[in-house]
């Protein structure tokens, strides 16, 4: 990048939110997916929105590939720059504007921290209820831009679900405006949800409208314990089929409970070939009734042995099991390759069963666990990759993972998104038309690619 | 050093644990610097990327490097809060051990580390100097704290409010010790600690009380070094290997069951760094560490694990206290119980907890002196929690952090005391 233009930069976001050296820009040259870092030719860090539009249109004046990037903890390489592109940031950007309790939403900027809204939203007795495993560091307009999901997604919906209006620059840098503040809104075509999961490839978001809820009253946890997976998936099944929708409904295999069980000593029944972790929440005559049918139903399936928290430290246990599960598992191995690829609720015993097939063929260990209730297991690769031959069958694995998933009906990605990773992939999914359409509206929105090219749809 | 090829083999040496780290960037949650600046290169997954970076020739500017390394407080959070399980405290240890070699150490830093810091003798006399002639520059600013401010240091020293060299400090007044054990049965080593020997004697004398109250023998012998941290932490594994040797000499020569500090960053530093950066070391020092490393323990966690202490019912009028988890003792030893326990013991004082009590302090050792002004960042935030508290003292088992939560209040203006728990302990006794 030449120097005119850096100092251009310098002058709209200050001499202190421009980044040039060497060491500055690869810190911002990867994020946490397991791809190759790339190294951007300039970061910037806007302080006001009105900025942001500034550099959005300096950039597109210019030719610039731009990415935005919140806290980088993208798995499938959504902020990886563009080779000698720029990075704008947007942690300065982190006002939340509005929490409307009357109305029951909330304005934000891009830049604020989930887990901290959260918190914020819960302070006023409200509740917004996606919980990526990133919450405590991800940004909501990453959130936004990836369609993060979490483990309430059964119940409650993923990013998608709360997204009233998003506020963004087009390349020109001007303002485009979508959604509203209230319940109901057909004004216009739905830019908003346009926006979902679009990773940066057609606008940069100013602020962010987000529904909010009033919390559950009352919650209750437990814990299935089976000696076959079959067993365990048709629990899952059964317990959607009674009309009972769990807040959450977790899965971990025995190779996640072993190691689980190794790391944490938090009493796991190490023999188990599948635990499900089940939470009801609601009116506490409800919780109670749905807790009871659960338990029943897993008992008449086939379970073990159920354990059901009886305060909130046992409830905390159960979590805390699911919660080390990634960590646990992350420890076994240098490289760890998470996936999300998903399949309808019904075919679970199927896509576990195949899981089980591609480790046996490719020699690898795959480590299971995830959000059973809505499909969407994380199949977890537990590798090094530097060791060639072994990364080979990784990647071999991978392309088998995708294509059962497809057969059974599934998806790519159940939140982990698209980005560089799997980008190759989407005509699998979908087909020609959809990847030409896609592209026709990227080009069409933005002329000259700018923004975060090779995302999604390739280049 | 300064070959590049050497740089890149010490740095691929490093693989095995900088591969380790899958990126997830949940650091950013808790690193205080990250907190202060938002910058990927301040918490440890950018750290961590630009020292792969480095070794796989992607980036080619050590200094640069080296420069993102150094900001860091060393205060372990990150590496506490690891889904993967990084050892990120020992990675940039050793990698400023690295990067120091290939850059090399600046002059002053070899002045202090090899001149004087190594040479505990010549480093006494030197102090035992400056604290006569300190008061001519300074200037007493709060009497509750006890600090002073200088207009005549500020080029060096900033804005800092200062706690000055002790008049005597404890090595004077106590020069060595070696007392059976009694009705204890117990016998410890005590290893002050270069600020409770020169700055807080108040403090070793509190400890030493406290072991003879509960009849324990104690070997306090004369020539002990400084733990070796601040040579380290500036990549000088020369000067801190000597300062290692030099201490193990002086506690070979005697009998004790656990080795004593009071001090959170020499525990942390002589428990876990001492058999982790080893091995550079002879056969015969290695397990001369791993036997005496075994045996060290935070006062705090001596008295209440091994003595069994019972607290009274606090008093009516009871002093309310609050209490600042060192980082060096909660997040690298998980101490952080125990200190409650001890103040517990004094019942005309309760305790009554801040906000994030176990937030860093900004000080991490030369780091609030080569960035200061963060540092005093971090720290104002500590200072507001404990003011915010309530509480009339705040107490430590830190004297690094009793030191840059002096001058934090001082600045402030704050009539809040600074206390180790073990002094609160000794005045009821």
């Amino acid at each position: 990048m030449n120097d005119a233009l850096k100092r251009e930069f310098e002058a709209l976001v200050g001499k202190e939110n421009v980044m040039e050296s060497e060491s500055d820009r690869f810190s911002y040259a990867y994020d946490a997916a397991v791809l190759d870092p790339v190294l951007p030719g300039l970061v910037v860090r806007p302080e006001s929105r009105e900025v942001l539009g500034k550099v959005v249109k300096l950039a597109n004046d210019n030719g610039l590939p731009l990415t935005v990037r919140g806290s980088g903890t993208n798995l499938s390489g959504g902020t990886i720059p563009k080779q000698g592109g720029l990075v704008v940031l947007t942690n300065a950007l982190n006002k939340i504007l509005e929490i409307n309790e009357a109305d029951l939403y909330a304005v934000v900027e891009p830049g604020v921290i989930t887990a901290k809204f959260a918190a914020e939203v819960a302070a006023r007795g409200l509740f917004y209820p996606p919980d990526p495993g990133s919450q405590a560091v991800s940004t909501l307009g990453g959130n936004v831009a990836e369609n993060a999901g979490g483990l309430r997604g059964l119940k409650y919906g993923v990013t998608k679900d709360y997204v009233m209006g998003v506020d963004f620059f087009d390349v020109d840098g001007e303002i485009v405006k979508s959604g509203s503040r209230t319940v109901k809104c057909v004004t216009g075509l739905n830019l908003a949800g346009l926006m979902v999961g679009s990773e940066g490839t057609l606008g940069v978001f100013e602020k962010i409208i987000l529904k909010l809820t009033p919390p559950p009253l009352a919650a209750k946890a437990m814990m299935a314990v089976f000696d076959d997976v079959n067993k365990a998936s048709e629990t899952v099944a059964a317990i959607i089929a009674a009309k009972i929708v769990p807040a959450t409904l977790e899965f971990m295999d025995n190779f996640t409970i072993r190691t689980v069980e190794d790391f944490a000593h938090a009493g796991l029944p190490v023999d188990a070939q599948a635990l499900l972790l089940i939470e009801v929440d609601g009116h506490p005559g409800q919780v109670a009734d749905e807790a009871e049918k659960v338990e029943a139903i897993c008992k008449k399936l086939g379970a073990q042995r159920i354990q059901v928290a009886k305060d909130a430290a046992e409830r905390n246990k159960v979590w805390e099991a699911r919660r080390a599960a990634l960590s646990a598992l992350a420890r076994v191995s240098p490289t760890t390759v998470l996936e999300d690829a998903t399949v309808p609720r019904s075919k679970i015993p199927a896509m576990m069963h195949a899981l089980g097939d591609i480790a046996t063929k490719y020699k690898l260990t795959i480590g299971t666990f995830g959000h059973a209730g809505d499909g969407n297991l994380h199949p977890t690769i537990l590798t090094d990759r530097r060791n060639k031959e072994e990364w080979k069958r990784v990647e071999d694995a991978i392309d088998d993972i995708f294509d059962v998933a497809l057969s059974l009906g599934g998806t790519l990605s159940g939140e982990h998104g698209i980005g560089l990773a799997k980008s190759k992939y989407m005509e699998k999914e979908t087909n020609r038309a959809t990847v030409l359409f896609s592209r026709r509206l990227k080009k069409a929105l933005d002329p000259k690619g700018i923004l975060n090219p090779g995302k999604i749809i390739g280049e | 050093m300064a070959d590049m090829r050497e740089l890149l083999k010490l740095l691929g040496e490093l693989d095995d644990q900088l591969v380790s780290c899958m990126r997830c960037g949940m650091c950013q949650a808790v690193c205080p610097i990250y907190g202060q600046t938002g910058l990927e290169s301040d918490v440890a997954r950018g750290k961590i990327a630009l020292l792969e970076g480095l070794a796989k020739e992607l980036v080619k500017d050590p200094k640069g490097v080296q420069d993102k390394v150094t900001r860091c407080l060393l205060c372990g959070s990150c590496a506490a809060n690891c889904p993967s399980g990084v050892k990120a405290l020992d990675i940039f240890l050793k990698a400023r051990v690295i990067l120091t070699g290939y850059m090399g150490l600046s002059t002053v830093k070899q002045a202090i580390f090899r001149g004087m810091l190594v040479k505990p003798k010549l480093f006494n006399k030197l102090l035992g100097m400056a604290s006569m002639f300190q008061g001519l520059f300074t200037t007493p600013v709060n009497d509750i704290i006890g600090s002073s401010c200088s207009r005549w240091l500020e080029p060096v020293l900033g804005e800092r409010h200062l706690m000055l060299l002790a008049k005597t400090p404890l090595h004077k007044d106590v020069p060595s010790l070696d007392t059976p054990a009694g009705k204890s049965g117990l016998k410890v080593a005590f290893f002050p600690g270069c600020l409770a020997d020169k700055i807080f004697p108040r403090v070793g004398h509190a400890v030493l009380k406290v072991l003879k109250h509960h009849g324990v023998g104690v070997f306090l012998p004369e020539g002990q070094a400084c733990c070796g941290i601040p040579a380290l932490s500036s990549g000088d594994r020369q000067s801190y290997e000597k300062l290692v040797r030099t201490n193990l000499e002086v506690f070979a020569k005697g009998q004790f069951d656990y080795l004593v500090t009071p001090c959170a960053t020499c525990t942390s530093t002589m428990k876990k760094i001492w058999p982790m950066m080893s091995e550079g070391m002879s056969p015969t020092e290695q397990a001369a560490i791993r036997e005496l490393s075994a045996k060290i323990m935070d006062v705090n966690a001596f008295v209440v694990d091994k003595l069994g202490l019972t607290p009274p019912a606090p008093a009516a009028d009871a002093v309310a206290v609050t209490v600042h988890d060192p980082c060096h003792l909660k997040k690298s030893l998980g101490v952080s119980v125990q200190p409650r326990t001890v103040l517990a013991m004094n019942p005309h004082y309760k305790v009554t907890e801040m906000a994030a009590s176990d937030a860093c302090c900004g000080c991490g050792g030369s780091f609030t002196l080569s960035h200061a002004d963060m540092s005093a960042k971090i720290g104002q935030q500590k200072r507001d929690n404990i003011k915010n508290s309530g509480a009339q003292v705040v107490a430590m088992g830190c004297p690094a952090c009793m030191l840059q939560i002096s001058d934090m209040l001082s600045r402030n203006g704050d009539r809040v005391s600074v206390k180790h728990p073990m002094e609160i302990y000794a005045e009821g006794l």
